[in-house]
């Protein structure tokens, strides 16, 4: 079900110059607040806490599964070269779940990676801090590929549209009304992260099972969407 | 021995039919798809390369149905109309990619890349390729897997004489080795060029089908309508009529020209110049008036 020519392409595409300049930009910003932070504050868990969930877990993480997600496919169905991929005798659905492997890799290495690095910089893992959410940001980079990829499967707009769902509801509705909660991959992968400080620093308003349930559903019924869309998908002409 | 059926084949959007009701058979040999441009053509070779569903009808190779079946690829070779193809690698590299997408290795890209001699330059990016670089790499990989259809939209778009006549050349030896080839293309000159067999699709219907000779005929037999300024127009008109290649002349005073009607075209063409000539009349303006292709092509549909 995973075609390394696919793959190929895709981290070509992904990792192009400008791509990876945006992709490479905001775990830097993370990492450089992280070290001004601990030498003006010092080593806090609960600074840590806060830096970490909100900024690494609420916007870096779902930006950059935006950037990743869409990236991974998109560009090639807006300007036509995904013909070449389509003209091929290849399950439709394989193309889509080697890419969503891309994406997710992608994600993982732009977000998880420095959120741990930023959490060792804070607070060198204290009360497992820095694990944790590392665990969470991993989780979340699943559900936000494989979501991400399928709006780049559906719609031309799916940069747009990905950057709202994540700020708009996941950040801002989510904290506005109690049920967006429920709904919104941030929340699951919190809990998932709150199971592994095991303390009070991390907390989600969904329970573990919920979230585990509603993590793989999301995960599993947007791949098989996509790879749906992509079966009857006709490449864009020049008119 | 590769046949292409397409079936009463109808497709619209919404309230649009782009394609009408096609039935026709594309064998092997080179096959030019002829209309022009808003015709239906690309709707239609989306339809025969699997891209697209048939609102009505069916496409099938060899019996098997094109949509909805990726196997099918192993057959057919598609050159699309559109540029993009991976810039960010070199020629070869995306042909090799294209070769494994097949299941096929570097031998077969290689293979491909010397039939349409794009060796000097497969290790450049393909983002700094020609218009023609672009096309003939575009050409290799369709051609990887050794396809017995190759379905080609408006192939010759943008590209220069040199260039055409390369592709030309190339598409006759695929048609002549066998293999069934369609190309569209809303001139008539490049298919006629090509083409032994000509389908013409005009506002989605299919306009007429055979032997391009015979549809050359239809479009140059019927009467032709020019617009001509001259220094003595009644002077040139009054020598032109004598003429049995003319069938009508007006004198169009608001416009200050000569509306002619010639039935015999390739007589007129050369009357004109030499009646002037002899009677010392400058000619200021010869232009077709109705030589658009739509005008062509609806004289066409008609016939």
């Amino acid at each position: 079900m995973y075609d390394p020519t696919v793959a190929r392409l895709t981290y070509r595409a992904l990792l192009g110059r400008r791509r990876a300049l945006i992709l490479g930009a905001l775990p830097l910003l993370l990492i450089v607040i992280a070290v001004v932070v601990r030498v003006l504050v010092g080593a806090d868990d609960q600074t840590a806490a806060d830096l970490l969930g909100g900024l690494a877990l609420a916007t870096m993480v779902p930006i950059i599964g935006v950037i990743a997600g869409t990236g991974a496919i998109g560009p090639e169905i807006d300007d036509g070269s995904v013909v070449y991929l389509l003209s091929k005798p290849l399950k439709r659905p394989k193309i889509i779940y080697t890419k969503l492997i891309v994406a997710i890799g992608v994600t993982m290495a732009f977000s998880a990676v420095p959120t741990f690095v930023a959490g060792l910089i804070l607070n060198g893992n204290g009360q497992q801090v820095a694990v944790s959410y590392t665990v969470a940001a991993l989780v979340a980079s699943i559900a936000y590929a494989a979501l991400f990829l399928l709006l780049g499967t559906v719609s031309r707009h799916a940069v747009v549209f990905g950057l709202v769902y994540a700020l708009v509801w996941e950040a801002l509705f989510g904290s506005l009304v109690p049920g967006a909660r429920t709904l919104s991959v941030q929340q699951w992968a919190l809990a998932v992260g709150h199971k592994v400080t095991g303390g009070e620093l991390i907390t989600s308003d969904v329970s573990l099972t919920t979230a585990t349930v509603l993590l793989i559903a999301v995960t599993v019924l947007a791949t098989w969407y996509a790879g749906q869309k992509l079966r009857t998908l006709t490449p864009t002409g020049e008119e | 021995m590769t046949t292409l059926n397409i079936d009463h084949v109808s497709r619209w959007f919404g309230n649009v039919v782009a394609v009408n009701d096609i039935t026709m058979t594309i064998g092997p040999g080179v096959t030019g798809l002829l209309g022009p441009n808003g015709a239906g053509k690309s709707t239609l070779i989306n339809m025969m390369g699997g891209f697209l569903a048939p609102s009505t009808g069916t496409v099938t190779l060899d019996g098997a149905p094109v949509w909805r079946n990726e196997q099918i690829y192993k057959h057919i070779g598609i050159v699309p109309e559109r540029e993009a193809m991976y810039d960010f690698l070199t020629g070869l590299e995306f042909v090799v990619a294209n070769a494994e997408l097949h299941g096929l290795g570097a031998k077969a890209a290689q293979r491909a890349l010397a039939t349409v001699e794009m060796e000097y330059a497969q290790d450049r990016k393909i983002s700094t390729y020609s218009k023609g670089m672009r096309q003939r790499v575009k050409m290799a990989s369709a051609l990887v897997h050794d396809p017995s259809l190759l379905l080609l939209d408006e192939p010759f778009n943008g590209m220069d004489p040199r260039q055409r006549m390369q592709l030309m050349d190339l598409l006759r030896r695929m048609g002549a080795e066998g293999r069934t080839v369609l190309f569209s293309s809303h001139i008539l000159e490049e298919v006629e060029q090509l083409a032994a067999h000509i389908e013409v699709v005009v506002a989605g219907r299919h306009a007429a089908s055979g032997d391009f000779r015979r549809i050359r005929r239809l479009m140059t037999d019927r009467p032709h309508r020019y617009l001509v300024r001259s220094s003595d127009d009644r002077a040139l008109a009054a020598a032109l009529i004598a003429d049995p290649s003319t069938s009508g002349i007006e004198v169009d005073l608001a416009e200050g020209a000569l509306r002619i009607q010639a039935v015999d075209f390739g007589r007129f063409t050369a009357l004109l110049p030499r009646v002037a000539r002899d009677h010392g009349i400058r000619l200021l303006t010869v232009s077709p008036s109705d030589e658009s292709l739509e005008s062509v092509f609806s004289y066409l549909v008609a016939a």
